[in-house]
């Protein structure tokens, strides 16, 4: 199998996905997502599972944090030679697991906390997330046998060949504690079982758990092509990461109009409040090959935040529910209410727009519009209640 | 071509004047009339076939170019008919076009390379407008035809259709008459190499302007309406005297370069005040990608590619069946080469040459198309019987003549009809095609070359095209 392959073999999968942000910053453990994604086990095949943990490293917190995977030790001699070359490396080990029913043949799993020479950005004159990606990128794209889970600060990927309530315990994430958590469990029914290829899918802070099948991937692909991305895995989710790279950080798009270049109204809608909308319009026009056509139902997460979004049809399920500062949202309701019994709110989010929460406190987050002006789609998202509150 | 024979009480036909436009057969009240191919055939050969011995016939006897009208008939391949579109089953579902919104909405014209908003104010608004753009209800557009090559009822019923479609018609080098002014905002009027009829008000009643450098059908060759053809209305649409041959130069006398080019693209843009998109027309030939490029650099909005189907009112025949490239090749070559070199997004691709059906033009759409130009087909709808006699100016169908007897044939208002029933039911198939794909706005198909797998073709053909072979 040549994981480098320059033509797209479809990941064709079926999955559920699940995820909640503290919005005050507390921390939690592991062991609640590991629940919630467990209770929805028929969704996924033991094909693949993984995990997104944010504030995870709080004492390595100004550290990028490098999370890899070899399949064999030449791969991780050569990738820790561009690893050393391109950063600072404080702190190398390897990710602590533990055997697992169900988790077969684990590759050589590695972690590396680095920073990057500031002199070295200097000369090649780029930014140091660019650089970081272009590292990243390298790893994908040059190492055969290896493949950089995550690279973000204070986070970390974790994901396997298995259920993911397995994959969970394998790397035991009960022992650690995050702000957010992100989880998936994947029902491929034709990529062939690589550690790799089960989600999260990351870069630099943000990472992204999918449920769904890009319709437009040959273009959103060539689209991404153009700004230098290179998509080099077996799936489509992978482009799902660099559009929310490239709208929220390289074109400094704020989120909810980066949701809704991905899943834009309709033009009867445009043109039924015409006026009112000429930026969604505007978008269209300009974002159209970012539009990701097909079902699918996304979690991003972000050091400062989690997103939840649907496709412009909602074609796979998606619920979302609040419960003092932590908003939950999950393929089920069963997911949420598996770790919060009695939440304050439950409703179905609308068809391509998107429910949010931040971390609070901080400084506003860059992506973020704004924390009391609410953009014209957000006004009209009514509340869905899907059961009686509680 | 028939006559009544008084004396013999019957009908007599001189069948080697039939054209075979099947006029008689149509109007024939007691469907007596068939047309078959003539019987009479040289001894077999499979180098000197009929064809080949006519022309030299004809050369021999007139001492001239041979001139032929439509698009090249010779039977190269039709790789259009290589390639095979997917569908959902299962992992993803199709969706229902008459239940779900099914998008065919475009836009044609130059787009920034990213939106940049103004989050200062109090409502969230652009920093700056999007440039000039054609909006399209549907990606097909009518392609251009002079007012000289086809009649004024052939340009009626294309204005009327395009206002009705909400799509745009072009109106070749032949300028505006002055009663098809009020379809202005559906109207793209050209700037070719004689400047026919280009005046201010020209300009300015338009949509959009095209400057046309090549035709697919006669690529490097000027054209050449007869003086017989120029008649008083003619005369004043062109701005040239009654009765003079309207010869438009090979190549435009003010563009013997890129950068000649691009100053006559802001001429214009300065013309009409950056409010309406500048085309560039050029047949599709060997270098297409590198001449593309170039044109997108020099400003133009949009770059039509007319391949080497495309139709022509006359072109010499040895021209229109030896010159020029597929437009298949040549769209995939040029869309890759604008991705390649970051500046697709700058202008949109609309390709004409031949299109016969829908899945031809939705093929072109995963290819990279924009939009696509539709000319014979439109031609077909109002009448036309393909017998390649437009050069003539003897159409029997009241398309491409200017003889009163023969332009009344053709009623604009059933014309107008059969042109909305043809893009609506074309429409109407694409939006089938997209929602058995699972997707419903046609951004998602533009470019989406995985939506494609190629049969019967070469590697080094499915290189070009940018599509898998059936079955991988």
């Amino acid at each position: 199998m040549n994981l480098k392959q320059g033509w797209f073999e479809k990941d064709i999968s079926g999955c559920s996905i699940s995820g909640f942000i503290c919005e005050d910053g507390k921390r939690v453990s592991g062991e609640t997502i590991i629940r919630s994604i467990a209770l929805m086990n028929e969704r996924s095949n033991g094909l693949g599972g993984g995990f997104a943990g944010y504030g995870i490293y709080p004492e390595m917190k100004e550290l990028y944090a490098f999370h890899l995977m070899f399949e064999d030790n030449q791969a991780k001699e050569e990738t820790e030679k561009i690893l050393n070359e391109s950063l600072i490396i404080d702190l190398q080990e390897k990710i602590p697991t533990q055997r697992t029913k169900g988790i077969h043949h684990p590759p050589i799993l590695m972690r590396y906390f680095g920073k990057v020479d500031e002199g070295r950005l200097f000369d090649m004159e780029i930014s140091e997330e660019d650089y970081i990606i272009q590292t990243v990128m390298k790893i994908n794209s040059s190492v055969k046998g290896a493949y950089v889970f995550s690279s973000g600060k204070n986070m970390g990927a974790f994901k396997a060949v298995g259920y993911p309530h397995e994959v969970g315990r394998f790397y035991r994430l009960e022992e650690y504690e995050g702000y957010i958590w992100i989880a998936h469990g994947r029902f491929p029914t034709n990529t062939p079982g690589w550690w790799g290829g089960a989600h999260p899918f990351t870069l630099l802070d943000f990472a992204v758990v999918h449920n769904g099948e890009i319709s437009s991937y040959g273009i959103n692909k060539r689209y991404l092509e153009m700004f230098g991305y290179k998509c080099t895995l077996m799936t489509d989710t992978e482009v799902m990461a660099y559009l929310f790279d490239l709208l929220l950080r390289r074109h400094h798009l704020p989120i909810e109009i980066a949701c809704m270049a991905l899943a834009p109204p309709t033009w009867r809608e445009i043109d039924h409040r015409d006026g009112e909308m000429e930026l969604a319009k505007a978008i269209r026009i300009v974002y159209g090959s970012a539009l990701v056509n097909g079902p699918f139902a996304i979690l991003l997460a972000h050091s400062k935040g989690l997103i939840g979004l649907n496709d412009r049809l909602k074609l796979r399920p998606l619920v979302a529910a609040r419960k003092d500062n932590t908003l939950y949202i999950a393929s089920e309701e069963s997911g949420i209410r598996e770790i919060c019994p009695f939440p304050d709110k439950v409703w179905a989010p609308k068809a391509g727009e998107p429910v949010m929460g931040w971390l609070k406190g901080e400084e506003r987050c860059e992506f973020e519009l704004s924390r009391t002006r609410i953009s014209d789609r957000e006004k009209s998202q009514s509340v869905h209640p899907v059961s009686s509150m509680c | 071509m028939h006559r009544y024979d008084k004396e013999n009480d019957e009908v007599v036909s001189q069948e080697e004047a039939c054209v075979g436009c099947h006029r008689c057969v149509t109007l024939c009240p007691t469907n007596a009339l068939t047309v078959h191919k003539n019987q009479l055939q040289f001894k077999s050969h499979g180098n000197w076939t009929d064809w080949a011995i006519r022309n030299i016939y004809k050369q021999a006897e007139t001492g001239g170019v041979l001139l032929t009208g439509m698009g090249n008939d010779r039977p190269y391949p039709i790789y259009w008919d290589h390639l095979l579109l997917n569908a959902s089953q299962v992992t993803n579902p199709s969706i229902d076009p008459l239940r779900e919104p099914m998008e065919l909405r475009t836009y044609l014209g130059r787009k920034p390379e990213r939106l940049e908003l103004d989050l200062g104010r109090e409502v969230l608004s652009l920093k700056e407008n999007i440039p000039p753009q054609l909006k399209l209800e549907t990606p097909i557009l009518f392609s251009a035809m002079s007012y000289g090559a086809i009649s004024y009822n052939a340009c009626e019923a294309l204005a009327r259709a395009a206002e009705i479609l909400g799509i745009y018609y072009n109106t070749g080098e032949g300028g505006l008459h002055p009663n098809l002014y009020k379809y202005g905002k559906n109207t793209i009027v050209q700037v070719a190499s004689g400047r026919f009829g280009v005046h201010k008000e020209y300009l300015d009643v338009a949509a959009a302007i095209e400057i046309k450098i090549g035709q697919g059908a006669k690529p490097g060759i000027g054209g050449h309406l007869p003086g017989e053809k120029v008649t008083d209305e003619i005369s004043k649409t062109r701005m040239i005297p009654k009765g003079t041959d309207a010869l438009s130069p090979a190549p435009q006398h003010d563009i013997y370069s890129i950068e000649d080019l691009r100053m006559l693209i802001f001429a214009l843009k300065e013309a009409t005040r950056y409010r309406k998109p500048v085309s560039v027309k050029i047949a599709a030939v060997h270098n297409s990608a590198a001449i593309a490029s170039g044109i997108v650099r020099a400003g133009a909005d949009i770059i039509a590619i007319d391949g080497f189907r495309g139709g022509t009112g006359a072109a010499p025949m040895v021209i229109r069946d030896n010159v020029g490239i597929p437009i298949e090749f040549a769209l995939a070559s040029i869309d890759q080469r604008l991705r390649d070199e970051g500046i697709r997004h700058q202008a949109s691709i609309v390709v004409a040459g031949g299109f016969r059906n829908s899945a031809d033009i939705f093929k072109a759409i995963a290819l990279g198309a924009d939009a696509v130009y539709i000319g014979t087909a439109a031609l077909i709808a109002m009448g036309c019987h393909m017998c390649q006699k437009c050069y003539t100016g003897k159409c029997n169908w009241g398309i491409a003549t200017q003889d009163p007897y023969l332009t009344k044939r053709l009623n604009p208002d059933i014309a107008v009809e059969r042109l909305v029933n043809l893009i609506n039911a074309w429409s109407h198939e694409i939006k089938e095609m997209l929602g058995g794909m699972g997707i419903n706005a046609i951004e998602s198909l533009r470019g989406n070359r995985l939506a494609l797998r190629g049969i019967g073709l070469t590697d080094t053909e499915l290189n070009i095209l940018g599509v898998l072979p059936a079955g991988r």
